[in-house]
């Protein structure tokens, strides 16, 4: 995962008056699984589309293997993409869908119809190549489209959102399988979503999008565990988010107690927030911790319950497998390596 | 709901049977033996055998017929161009150049055959064959290009964008895959144009010359002066006509509904 | 995608020179005089003012009175004809509407040409009427003749559009009006009547444009005498030649369609 295959030099993007992208920066390696998350409209399907290119950015470079690639047409490019409706040919059959890309290369006959059913064989549609494309499941749609793109060999496989119109279920099966795929194919892939779930489970790196910008980029488990900042915190997973001040490296403040924490480096007095995931926190005894509060809501979830604790302050969140009626009097404790400390920032 | 249902079909029954009312006076007289379209009196073929040898009409029916097919053929071209044109461009105007593709089917028909005349007067064209054709294109495009639009409106426009993605140049692209997804479009919305143009009197009596008769413009003339059984059979003849040019329409309208709905 | 762009040029060539330009050019003949040779541009009004006169101010209200006369009966009989056809299953459905298209698909001549057949004085209903004993009775080359052949002619523009709104209807809004305690003609009032009210918009306008703008039908139907709005433009410039009246009146004509229709577009959107 050491090379960098493409390289986005401060992307920016306009569309009439609207600025969509406002300066994206970001390396991505070879035989990487880099997903890009966020709401919709926050830029990420625009990155995507010009990285395939279907836009020109408006400003910015776009590096692939070095070369600046922002003005090549998509048909050019080392890169495929799988649509988010598949957008299959619906006058050509699975086998012509497949060879689409392989019978413009003038490759030939007997060599795209080995590789289509190499093709179908890995998306294990194995025995397809006849059927109508517009009588499959939706499943197997995606599954030809993956194939449509892959037999290129390309060094690059762009998919925006292809799990979106999934029903729940198939779209699980398929979240496993498209990772299996990536290894087996040991390509980069760029994949665009909303879902939060999808993009910790699949990725090996995740850049989180808001507004046009990116707001992080790390492992899942770093951004999962090290929000940077409180959209990170608030849009991955849900958190306690509590304004405080880091008095010195290795200890923080907030609701007016002083915690010890794993965080350094930022200045002395630094108003910063600070993250605490509700399943990180645990309810004891009044007397056993420095934040106390009443227990005003309890709701089964499952495998645990969600609980919410009011305090003076705030109300916390608290997802725990003790039962704690409502009313009571009870204590939240965490320990220092729950503490996340975020720079605080304006605007949210 | 079940006492109304005799009644409404009663009510379906009498407004359909006005409505056939005259095409079946049409259909039976043609085979009537008596020359006034009074009582039936025996059957006969004996129109059709006069309708065959008058030349004139003939060469009526010749000149619809070189008129329909080259005027769809050229407004095909063109309609299906400028309904792909205006699906790319986002330009300030594109409001009102969608506007102007429709004019023509607003636009009452004796004003656009008298506008066409004038016009082709101010021209100075000879009024014939060239005018009647110029004259036809301006309705047959707008049939064509709203079929190819509508078509286009409900085509995912990722498609075209997977097959550039996929190697295909932007031309390679258009010709295989939006050309054939429009094709459907183009053949019903062109054989709508054809039926259009086969059965126009307005704009075809502007702007025809002295010489120069289609097949409805000699109808026309004949009724004003006297009406011989011929045109009852002459009648019958091109309903049969235009109910064939409908079946292929239909059948072909069918066909590219059902790839719409596949779509989805 | 740009590189299709260029595509559109053959259209708008077309499209000006065969539809902007001639429309500017009897705007521009509507307001000039002196003959149809050349555009020696004479600035006037008298074209208009001609208008005024009260044998074409008749013709005008003439044409008017038939329109609205044609529309509204063709309103009434169609509306209930579309109502019914919606009831039925999506195949019969299909069926009856296709049944209702054919007869626009044979020429307008051959229908009213077989309508004068029919009404003539020794013409099937004259002739039925004898055979019963009673004494035959003129119906060509009156209104009558002429508001058939409008109506029988024009129907289908109305059922069609009231049809479509009519069966995009959901269901279960009748249901629900049901449900909520309308009564069978409150609900269909209060829902169908306005959930169709686009069709009927759109069916009224089309008929009222086709027969106001008529010209054959009444030629035919109506003898050469009979003159609504079409036959006075077409006199004007077939038989007595004056081009610049002739535009005039198509002018009027315009701008009395557009004034409806956007009146009626109007009403659309106030009843959404």
């Amino acid at each position: 995962m050491s090379n960098k295959l493409i390289e986005l030099k401060n992307l920016t993007k306009n569309f009439d008056d609207q600025q969509v992208l406002r300066g994206i920066n970001l390396d991505i390696h070879e035989n990487e699984f880099l997903t890009l998350l966020g709401p919709s409209g926050c830029g990420k399907t625009t990155t995507l589309r010009i990285i395939a290119g279907f836009e020109e950015p408006s400003g910015g470079e776009v590096l692939f293997n070095g070369i600046e690639i922002s003005k090549l047409p998509p048909y050019k490019r080392e890169i495929n993409t799988v649509f988010q409706k598949y957008a299959l040919f619906p006058h050509l059959n699975v086998m012509d869908n497949i060879g689409f890309g392989l019978n413009l290369k003038k490759v030939d006959k007997t060599v795209i119809e080995q590789k289509v059913k190499r093709m179908l064989k890995m998306v294990g549609l194995e025995g397809f190549e006849k059927r109508d494309v517009t009588l499959l499941s939706g499943g197997q749609q995606q599954r030809v489209a993956i194939a449509r793109a892959l037999v290129n060999e390309p060094k690059v496989l762009l998919l925006d959102e292809p799990l979106g119109a999934l029903d729940a279920k198939i779209r699980k099966q398929m979240q496993i399988e498209l990772k299996k795929i990536q290894r087996e194919v040991g390509i980069t892939f760029i994949y665009v979503t909303h879902d939060q779930e999808e993009a910790l489970s699949m990725s090996d790196t995740v850049v989180v999008m808001n507004n046009g910008e990116i707001q992080q980029i790390g492992s899942p488990t770093d951004i999962y565990n090290e929000p940077e900042n409180r959209f990170v915190a608030g849009f991955i997973g849900e958190s306690n988010i509590i304004e405080g001040t880091m008095i010195k490296d290795f200890l923080v403040e907030f609701d007016g107690f002083q915690f010890e924490c794993v965080d350094k480096g930022f200045e002395d007095n630094e108003a910063i927030e600070v993250v605490l995931r509700p399943e990180d926190l645990d309810i004891v005894e009044p007397d056993q911790a420095k934040i106390r509060g009443t227990v005003r809501n309890i709701t089964f979830k499952g495998v645990h319950y969600e609980i919410l604790i009011e305090t003076e302050l705030r109300t916390y969140m608290v997802h725990t497998t003790d039962y704690a009626e409502v009313g009571r009097e009870v204590g939240l404790k965490f320990g220092p390596e729950d503490i996340h400390v975020m720079c605080r920032m304006g605007g949210y | 709901m079940k006492k109304n249902s005799k009644l409404s079909g009663l009510y379906l029954g009498i407004l359909f049977f006005l409505m056939y009312l005259p095409i079946g006076v049409v259909v039976v007289f043609s085979f009537n033996e008596a020359r006034l379209p009074v009582r039936f009196t025996g059957f006969s073929l004996k129109w059709y055998q006069e309708l065959f040898h008058d030349r004139d009409l003939i060469q009526a029916l010749k000149n619809s017929l070189i008129l329909a097919i080259s005027s769809c053929g050229v407004s095909a071209v063109i309609g299906t161009l400028g309904a792909v044109g205006l699906s790319r461009i986002h330009w300030k105007t594109k409001g009102v150049m969608e506007y102007i593709s429709i004019l023509p089917l607003m636009i009452p028909e004796i004003i656009l055959g008298m506008v066409l005349m004038a016009f082709f007067y101010m021209l100075n064209l000879p009024f014939g064959m060239l005018t009647l054709l110029i004259g036809h294109t301006v309705f047959c495009v707008p049939y064509i290009l709203m079929e190819v639009k509508a078509r286009l409106v409900g085509m995912d426009p990722s498609l075209e964008e997977a097959a550039r993605d996929l190697g295909a140049g932007s031309f390679r692209a258009f010709w295989d895959i939006t050309l054939p997804l429009i094709m459907p479009a183009v053949i019903s919305g062109s054989l709508l144009a054809f039926a259009m143009s086969m059965d126009d009197v307005v704009i075809s009596i502007f702007v025809t010359g002295p010489r120069v008769s289609t097949l409805p413009i000699k109808v026309y003339t004949q009724m004003k002066t006297g009406v011989t059984p011929e045109i009852n059979a002459l009648c019958t003849m091109m309903l049969g006509v235009i109910l064939l040019v409908l079946a292929v329409y239909l059948i072909m309208g069918k066909r590219g509904k059902g790839n719409k709905r596949d779509e989805q | 995608m740009k590189q299709f762009k260029h595509l559109i040029k053959p259209y708008i060539i077309w499209a000006s020179i065969l539809i902007v330009v001639p429309l500017i050019l009897i705007v521009l003949y509507a307001f000039t005089s002196d003959g149809n040779e050349v555009l020696t541009l004479h600035f006037t009004w008298a074209n208009f003012a001609k208008f005024l006169e009260t044998t074409y101010l008749s013709v005008i209200l003439k044409s008017f009175r038939l329109g609205i006369l044609t529309t509204l009966i063709c309103l009434v009989c169609g509306y209930p004809l579309a109502y019914i056809i919606s009831k039925y299953s999506e195949k019969v459905q299909s069926f009856l509407i296709l049944m209702v298209t054919i007869p626009m698909w044979i020429n307008m001549l051959l229908r009213t040409y077989a309508w004068m057949n029919i009404l003539s004085d020794n013409g099937l209903v004259n002739n039925l009427l004898k055979m019963l004993g009673i004494s035959p009775i003129t119906m060509m080359y009156t209104d009558f003749s002429v508001i058939v052949g409008l109506v029988c002619n024009f129907m289908p523009f109305m059922i069609i559009p009231i049809h479509t709104s009519l069966s995009k209807m959901d269901k279960s809004l009748i249901e629900a009006a049901n449900d909520l305690g309308a009564n069978p003609f409150q609900t269909f009032w209060k829902v169908t009547w306005k959930l169709s009210m686009p069709g009927v918009v759109n069916g009224v306008m089309m008929v009222f444009l086709l027969s106001i703008s008529t010209f054959v039908i009444p030629k035919l139907l109506g003898g050469g005498q009979y003159m609504l709005i079409g036959n006075l433009i077409e006199s004007q410039f077939i038989s007595v030649g004056d081009w610049n009246f002739g535009s005039a009146i198509s002018l009027i004509l315009a701008v009395i369609i557009l004034i409806f229709m956007s009146l009626m577009k109007k009403m659309d959107t106030q009843d959404d």
